[in-house]
């Protein structure tokens, strides 16, 4: 803890809505002091055209993500599970509706 | 396979590198410097015709302007939001603009004189601006590729807002039109400049094209904007101050003048009409709004219970 004023505020990842139906998506990321500071400049910023209906902020050093580089590792395991895809069977042409 | 055999392929598959991907030292490098700049460009870009705000001839054209410049704040908000994902710091940047360690489109040191001003920066800079960033919407690194495309969407209103403009100009009064032609004839060769030196002095441009952060050298992008632009200027009856422009039928394209190099170098060391101007007011701005960024800081920390 320090005494003095830290002049950069911590960064925000912004994901909007685009309207109702639809999920929010990753837009980018600003600036803010705080939560409701980053809403309204999320606002501003992302929103200037109606682009959208409902917004989401979220402190970027808040965010948990998977390491690139254990790509393989963490994503093979559903890589040989054909059996999970409907394609994997084969039904007769004339059987309808399936 | 290596991290650096991984980034290859990811570019010869013209797939896109992403934040937390492995990236040579030298593709971060170039790609935070262009992309800094390139914010930079945006945040400078809204001098020149901020100056025409208060002086707008109506309240239509005053709300377009301010819609305008507050585009031009939003782009560059957005390219340093994809600086920051290479570990680049916003403050750290624009330090570096005010201490001029970074550089900025040369365009935007060149004064704004008439109100004419405000649409041929919106016809020709903005123009040669959409010539430049289309190509980048397809550049290899995602964060910067889908800024340009949000950026790319909100120029066309930028350029068309510009060009309508300067047709309404043109049905006015000899004096108006004249200003209008005045305002080509100054910002007509920096405009061509826009695109960077000729590709033969662009050291640069072999590398970027080959990480493919460039799609398009500079000569050719400038040959795009030269055949795009002479259709519009006839269309709206003025003269383009070049006495070499004329079509090429064997080339297919519109032949024309050799920019003024010497000018674009010294404009972009520093010595270009407005050069010390801009920075200044970049630098006020920055020390006008510190108690504003301490004020809030101490409130959110106040409110929150943990000391800032």
């Amino acid at each position: 803890m320090s005494g003095e004023i830290r002049h950069e505020w911590p960064l925000f990842e912004v994901f909007v809505r685009a309207k109702r139906g639809l999920n929010h998506v990753h837009v980018g990321s600003l600036r803010a002091a705080d939560h409701e500071m980053a809403l309204h400049h999320a606002r501003d910023l992302y929103t200037r055209r109606n682009e959208g209906v409902s917004i989401w902020v979220v402190r970027s050093d808040q965010i948990a993500a998977t390491d690139p580089a254990e790509k393989p590792a963490f994503f093979e395991p559903s890589g040989d599970k054909v059996y999970r895809h409907p394609t994997h069977y084969t039904i007769p042409d004339s059987v309808p509706h399936i | 396979m290596t991290d650096a055999d991984t980034f290859t392929q990811t570019i010869e598959r013209d797939q896109r590198v992403e934040p937390a991907d492995w990236m040579p030292e030298g593709y971060r490098r170039t790609m935070i410097r262009q992309i800094a700049q390139h914010a930079h460009s945006e945040i400078i870009g809204m001098q020149p015709e901020g100056e025409w705000i208060t002086r707008a001839p109506t309240l239509r054209r005053k709300a377009i302007l301010l819609a305008k410049v507050q585009d031009e704040a939003g782009h560059g908000l957005y390219l340093y939001s994809a600086a920051e994902t290479l570990g680049a710091d916003r403050g750290d940047l624009t330090r570096r603009l005010i201490e001029g360690r970074q550089k900025y489109s040369s365009i935007f040191n060149y004064p704004t004189r008439s109100f004419a001003d405000v649409g041929v920066i919106g016809w020709l800079v903005d123009g040669a601006a959409i010539c430049n960033q289309v190509p980048l919407c397809r550049s290899s690194y995602g964060p910067y590729a889908r800024a340009m495309i949000r950026i790319c969407k909100e120029e066309s209103f930028h350029q068309r807002q510009g060009y309508e403009l300067l047709m309404t100009m043109m049905r006015g009064t000899p004096a108006q039109r004249d200003m209008v032609q005045d305002a080509v004839n100054r910002w007509w060769w920096p405009s061509l400049m826009m695109f960077g030196p000729p590709d033969a002095d662009s050291p640069n441009t072999a590398q970027s094209m080959a990480w493919k952060i460039k799609r398009h050298t500079n000569d050719e992008l400038r040959q795009r904007f030269v055949d795009m632009t002479v259709p519009q200027a006839e269309a709206l009856g003025v003269t383009l101050p070049d006495p070499a422009l004329r079509w090429n039928a064997e080339r297919e394209h519109y032949d024309f003048g050799r920019p003024d190099w010497d000018e674009l170098r010294r404009v972009i060391s520093g010595d270009g009409p407005l050069n010390r101007q801009r920075i200044a007011r970049r630098r006020e701005a920055d020390e006008d709004g510190a108690w504003v960024r301490e004020a809030a800081a101490a409130h959110a920390a106040k409110r929150s219970g943990v000391p800032a």
